[in-house]
């Protein structure tokens, strides 16, 4: 199976859609995977989820269509995260709490990567980093 | 001393550093040469090993004095850095800065995990930073020193005295922390996912100053050594030190055991080795960077200086119940060859590994200090006392 394609994306639901069916089908009608990354149901019970979706390229934007006629709003998480890269020393405390290896160290290198591709943007390595390195730019979809 | 075949003096090295023509190999390259050549060539080619560490060193501060610029005079009682106190209890205005110490209004732990977000680390980052710094005294008054209270915003420059004065570091080895509780707990070796689902450890391996000389047999008071970016020396052991722990066959200690006392003017430094560090749940410390230069006599510092990665064996500790309550159980030891892979067994379980010293500033390190010593713009100083270890 290809699933090289990964997009981190927020979801907002109108109140009479409940989430977890519609996102179901993208498994079942498209062929993609997910993970939850964040979900929450705000007091005017609108559904807010952060999903990390894999697959095809192609089956990705098809799913997209299929949720945005369900009326779910689609927002792309963009770069939330960023990294002073003249502050990190490469210490590699982060690399301890990021809960998907977007923070590890180059064995050979002996560096700190960040690989922006994978960050869900759950703000760990912010709280974590001994020396501030770790930025939030925050953009859309602030849950 | 044992006979050996080669022998050098420190003032024969230092004439070659004048005379440019010194070998000089970081610790890495010294650990490959004698791997490669042996250890009796290794110590007939090279002169110097340089060694470099970059890791959090709790046990450090800055001794500085402010002047009495400002008539009338003041016996300062209380002063505080950007509101990060220090200790006054020294003549008129001498002070102590430590870098673990938080800003007074800091809330701690108090929502845990506390931030930290600034401490005397940061403080002391901030002035070599070139960065300008608040500065408020106070004081009770007397007849010679009639002034109550100051306040400046000052930099380092205003400073007429001010050394980095570090009562523990480079510990020679140390714990590798785990934690075998099923909650998270935030320490001073980072944070530690419960159930043992990290190991955390902090050494620079083979670059490491006293993993080179692990019997101190050139490293004592007066050792001048990079400290910070500048020039520092070592003035003894350091609080803590064991001369005597538990050796392997390479003279490498099995447990935390030396410590060095270091010292150097803050003027030289600069801001890149020297970071104020702020530890999830834990609190305030800073990064030190330290290069210490190993002269090498003879093929038995030629040998020692070969230590590799493999030859450095780091005692496993639990910090979510045995650490805290004094338990001294060691779970078992891994070597840093190991810990550096990425992952390693320990108690049969498949275990994450994380650095907490920074690699790459630690060669950097050494090899700055190796280009000073190319360049002939650091010399070799002979201890004038032996740190004691055996
Ligand atoms: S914890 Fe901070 S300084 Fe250390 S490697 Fe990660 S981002 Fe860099
Ligand atoms: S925010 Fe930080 S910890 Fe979270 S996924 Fe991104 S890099 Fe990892």
């Amino acid at each position: 199976m290809t699933k090289e394609y990964r997009k981190n994306v927020h979801l907002t639901f109108p109140p009479t859609i409940s989430g977890s069916p519609v996102i179901c089908d993208l498994t079942k009608m498209f062929d993609l995977s997910f993970n939850i990354l964040k979900a929450q149901i705000t007091p005017r019970k609108e559904g807010h989820m952060t999903v990390e979706i894999m697959g095809t390229k192609e089956n990705y934007q098809k799913g997209i269509e299929y949720l945005e006629k369900n009326r779910i709003v689609v927002t792309p998480v963009t770069q939330r995260i960023s990294r002073d890269e003249d502050s990190c020393m490469h210490c590699g405390m982060c690399t301890a709490i990021c809960p998907n290896g977007s923070l590890f160290v180059d064995r050979e290198k002996r560096i700190v990567v960040f690989d922006i591709d994978r960050c869900t943007a759950c703000g760990m390595c912010v709280r974590v980093c001994p020396v501030n390195a770790m930025h939030v730019d925050a953009e859309n979809g602030m849950i | 001393m044992a006979h050996t075949k080669v022998n050098k003096t420190i003032a024969e090295i230092n004439e070659r550093i004048r005379s440019g023509k010194a070998v000089v190999l970081n610790a890495e390259e010294m650990t490959e040469a004698v791997r490669t050549m042996g250890k009796e060539k290794a110590a007939k080619e090279v002169d110097v090993v340089t060694t470099g560490t970059f890791s959090p060193m709790c046990s450090s501060g800055l001794l500085f004095n402010i002047g009495q610029k400002e008539p009338p005079t003041i016996k300062t009682s209380k002063v505080t850095l950007n509101g990060v106190p220090a200790y006054a209890g020294l003549a008129a205005v001498d002070g102590y800065l430590g870098a673990t110490e938080p800003r007074e209004d800091d809330p701690l732990n108090k929502v845990y995990p506390g931030q930290f977000k600034y401490g005397g680390g940061n403080v002391i980052e901030d002035l070599v930073a070139g960065r300008t710094v608040s500065l408020r005294a106070e004081a009770y008054g007397t007849d010679c020193y009639p002034r109550k209270s100051y306040e400046k915003e000052i930099t380092l420059a205003d400073l007429p005295h001010a050394e980095l004065f570090n009562p523990r570091n480079c510990y020679q080895n140390y714990n590798a922390a785990v934690n075998l509780t099923s909650r998270i707990v935030y320490t001073y070796m980072g944070p530690l996912k419960p159930n043992m689902r990290n190991v955390n450890f902090a050494t620079a391996g083979c670059l490491s100053p006293l993993f080179n000389d692990p019997l101190f047999k050139t490293i004592g008071l007066g050792t001048r050594i990079f400290l910070g970016g500048g020039i520092g020396y070592v003035i003894g052991a350091g609080t803590q030190h064991v001369p005597n722990p538990k050796r392997n066959e390479r003279g490498i200690p099995l447990s935390p055991a030396g410590t060095l006392e270091l010292k150097g003017d803050l003027k030289q430094m600069e801001a890149r080795y020297l970071r104020g560090l702020s530890f999830i749940g834990y609190g305030n410390t800073m990064s030190v960077g330290v290069g210490i230069p190993i002269p090498v006599l003879n093929e038995e510092i030629a040998w020692y200086t070969g230590v590799a990665d493999s030859d450095i064996e780091m005692p496993v500790k639990d910090y979510g119940h045995d650490y805290p309550n004094g338990l001294p159980r060691v779970l078992q030891h891994c070597t840093y060859e190991e810990l550096k892979s990425g992952e390693v067994e320990i108690m049969g379980k498949k275990v994450e590994t994380v650095p907490m010293t920074s690699y790459p500033i630690s060669l950097e390190i050494a090899d700055k200090l190796k280009e000073w010593i190319q360049k002939g713009e650091f010399l070799l100083s002979e201890p004038v006392e032996k740190i004691p270890a055996w």
